[in-house]
């Protein structure tokens, strides 16, 4: 005991000698570019806020802790949600009995709506029921397109995955392309899977699949710049969330490649890549549109009774496709980190 | 490898003659066998047989560059893996150290970027945060008496919330801003994350620190007072501290050692990658410890190398590509990859104790 207390005023003090240091140091050593002094200042989206009842609703998706695209559909729905002045409950995990824990936690707190991703719809179907027969009605976002009206669902915001990547694989046929690798970042994952064989159905070459541990991006870069060494024909590379398609830029330049990228889903650094030319082209989903358009459906139908698409048809947020084109108009919306 | 002086009387015995050895003494047995025996050696060996049949099997891997990359790959692993080891054969371990070198890329970005410092200031903060991470891993278990599996689990987790949490608060996303182009990037990357010419290879520069360290580590062990001290906390905590040893000291120590290692990966990525997102890193520590096992580093402490986990984070890398190397179906990837190592462990296994019966 003695000798441990010892150590720990002699290991401390020298960090916070170290950290006195670093601090007295800062003032002169400011970077002359880039960093939070270039970045401006804008506020989101904003649309004043209604004078309607305060209501609660709860957004419970299979979100993994510190995705990119996640971190987008939850900025739309708070976007929605302080303009319809309703208190938001984010909850998220990615096991799907988890998952619907936390839906039957939302039923336990007596929300006026729920918001749900189907990634895992079996898993879901029971708690689905008792929210319906607790009178709660809820919406589905993102993933669940073929499940959605099964589970009674009263509506459904999202992109069809296979038709994203049916597009994508028309858009890699007009490009030329002859032998392309679709890199999925999580093995098992239906959603990634469903993109990878849309594109193999219109794609008219051949495409490979290639699977990488999205965890542990120097892992990544290895694995791609090693599938392009083992297959040297490869003429694209197609990755399934915007992290990946920069890191397969670098795979490309260290296995001497000539391939292009595209990729699914954008963030802020990936149209910057897209001006700069180095990736193609993304795929679009617009993630903020999902979040927001669930959490306002929900508002509209207390509020009015409106259920876009009917109860029969799947509201569609994508496919967009982002390139050279257009980029410029969606840049400044991506640098916000809301597209 | 400290053994060539007993070579000469060695090397006149007969290969696997039925010996009338009754005393199997160290003394008695041939190099080759005393070879065998040392952790290293079978770990070396599973690598070569692993190497030979990616060879035979995956064509691209006779490409000097994709030995390059192969390379690469263990290296990110085998830099953290080589302090990892050490902690292990001074008898603990650290399931944090994956998370923890995202911490240390998170907060090197966010202080930079935030501050509009210069990068090199977030990269002393980050090392000076990686060091308070493992100084306080190491400082509960001594004081506690905790195993180290409990504290450095709830380290993991701690870390894992504290990245995405504080990332979100200070950038408003979950990855970081983009810092590539502030004062002292380039340098930094220079030195992080640059790659030099080998023969016409490109060779990424943690090739060769991760080569020095493992160096550097083995004088340590075998060479230093410091090197006794771990054995010897690692073997027997209570004798170790009867002798003289600083237990708390050395324990704290390796935990420190660890966060270094974190720290010079997560540089790597930051300067690497110019951003990082705050969910990685989760699953890595696991890699990291099985590496140091695969290279002989007994999980209950007390023997092990520093050289061993060198092979050890080698057959990972080696694995990992060799299966993307010869194209074979992907789907199966987790289990080649699960099956090789359990392949490259039997075969060490069966090594040393070929090696040490008798």
């Amino acid at each position: 005991m003695d000798r441990s207390s010892r150590f720990h005023s002699r290991g401390v003090a020298p960090v916070v000698a170290l950290a006195a240091a670093a601090a007295l140091t800062l003032a002169g050593c400011s970077s002359s570019s880039g960093g939070k002094k270039s970045e401006e200042g804008e506020a989101g989206a904003s649309a004043g806020k209604a004078t309607t009842p305060r209501m609660t609703v709860a957004l419970v998706t299979h979100q993994s802790p510190g995705d990119t695209f996640w971190d987008i559909v939850r900025k739309g729905a708070e976007a929605a949600a302080a303009k319809d002045n309703i208190k938001l409950i984010y909850s998220a995990d990615p096991n799907a009995g988890n998952q619907a824990n936390l839906v039957q936690n939302a039923i336990d707190q007596k929300v006026d709506g729920i918001a749900i991703t189907l990634a895992k719809p079996d898993a879901l179907k029971g708690v689905v029921a008792k929210a319906k027969s607790a009178n709660i009605p809820v919406v589905g976002l993102n993933s669940g397109v073929s499940d959605w009206q099964k589970l009674g669902l009263m509506e459904f915001f999202g992109q069809d995955e296979t038709v994203a990547g049916e597009a994508l694989g028309k858009r890699l046929n007009e490009s030329g392309a002859k032998n392309a690798v679709c890199v999925i970042q999580e093995q098992g994952n239906i959603g990634l899977t469903q993109r990878c064989d849309g594109v193999k159905k219109t794609f008219s070459g051949k495409l490979q699949t290639l699977f990488v541990d999205g965890k542990d991006m120097p892992s990544v870069k290895s694995t791609i710049t090693a599938k392009l060494s083992q297959d040297k024909s490869i003429d694209y590379v197609v990755t399934l969330g915007a992290p990946f398609a920069l890191t397969a830029v670098q795979s490309l330049s260290d296995a001497g490649s000539k391939a292009k990228v595209a990729t699914f889903d954008l963030n802020k650094d990936l149209t910057s890549a897209i001006e700069q030319g180095t990736i193609q082209f993304a795929v679009d989903q617009q993630p903020y549109l999902q979040g927001y358009l669930a959490i306002d459906s929900l508002w509209l139908y207390k509020n009015n009774g409106n259920y876009s698409g009917g109860g029969e048809q799947p509201v569609l947020t994508g496919p967009a496709f982002v390139d050279k084109s257009n980029v410029d108009a969606v840049a400044k919306f991506a640098a916000k980190g809301t597209r | 490898m400290s053994m060539t002086q007993q070579a000469a009387p060695a090397v006149d015995t007969p290969p696997a003659p039925e010996p009338k050895e009754t005393d199997g003494r160290t003394s008695q047995r041939s190099l080759a066998l005393r070879l065998l025996a040392r952790p290293e050696v079978g770990v070396f060996l599973g690598a070569v047989a692993v190497y030979i049949f990616f060879l035979i099997s995956a064509p691209p891997v006779r490409d000097g560059s994709s030995m390059a990359n192969i390379l690469y790959q263990s290296s990110t692993l085998g830099i953290v893996t080589i302090p990892v080891a050490l902690l292990m054969i001074g008898g603990e371990f650290d399931l944090s150290a994956g998370v923890g070198v995202i911490t240390s890329a998170l907060t090197a970005s966010m202080i930079s970027y935030q501050l509009t410092m210069n990068v090199w200031i977030g990269v002393l903060v980050a090392l000076i945060v990686s060091l308070a991470v493992g100084f306080l891993n190491g400082w509960l278990v001594v004081k506690t008496g905790l195993p180290s599996f409990l504290i450095t689990l709830g380290m993991f987790l701690t870390l894992q919330g504290v990245n995405l949490a504080v990332t979100k608060l200070v950038t408003g996303n979950v990855a970081t801003d983009d810092i590539s182009d502030m004062d002292g990037f380039a340098q930094a990357q220079n030195i992080f994350a640059s790659s030099f010419d080998i023969g016409g290879v490109q060779v990424k520069i943690t090739v060769f620190y991760w080569l020095v360290f493992a160096a550097l580590a083995t004088w340590v062990l075998l060479r230093t007072k410091y090197g006794n001290w771990i054995f010897a906390v690692g073997g027997n905590k209570d004798s170790a501290r009867a002798v003289g040893v600083p237990v708390a000291f050395t324990k704290i120590s390796l935990f420190m050692l660890v966060g270094v290692g974190a720290w010079f990966v997560g540089m790597h990525q930051l300067f690497s990658f110019n951003t990082v997102q705050s969910g990685e890193g989760v699953g890595i520590e696991l890699i990291y410890i099985s590496a140091a096992v695969i290279g002989g580093c007994l999980l209950t402490g007390g023997a092990g190398s520093a050289i061993g986990p060198v092979f050890g984070a080698f057959m990972f890398g080696l694995v990992q590509q060799g299966i993307v190397y010869a194209g074979w179906n992907p789907d199966w990837f987790k289990a080649f990859l699960g099956v090789m190592l359990l392949g490259a462990v039997l075969i060490n296994q069966w090594v040393r104790r070929t090696a040490t019966r008798r």
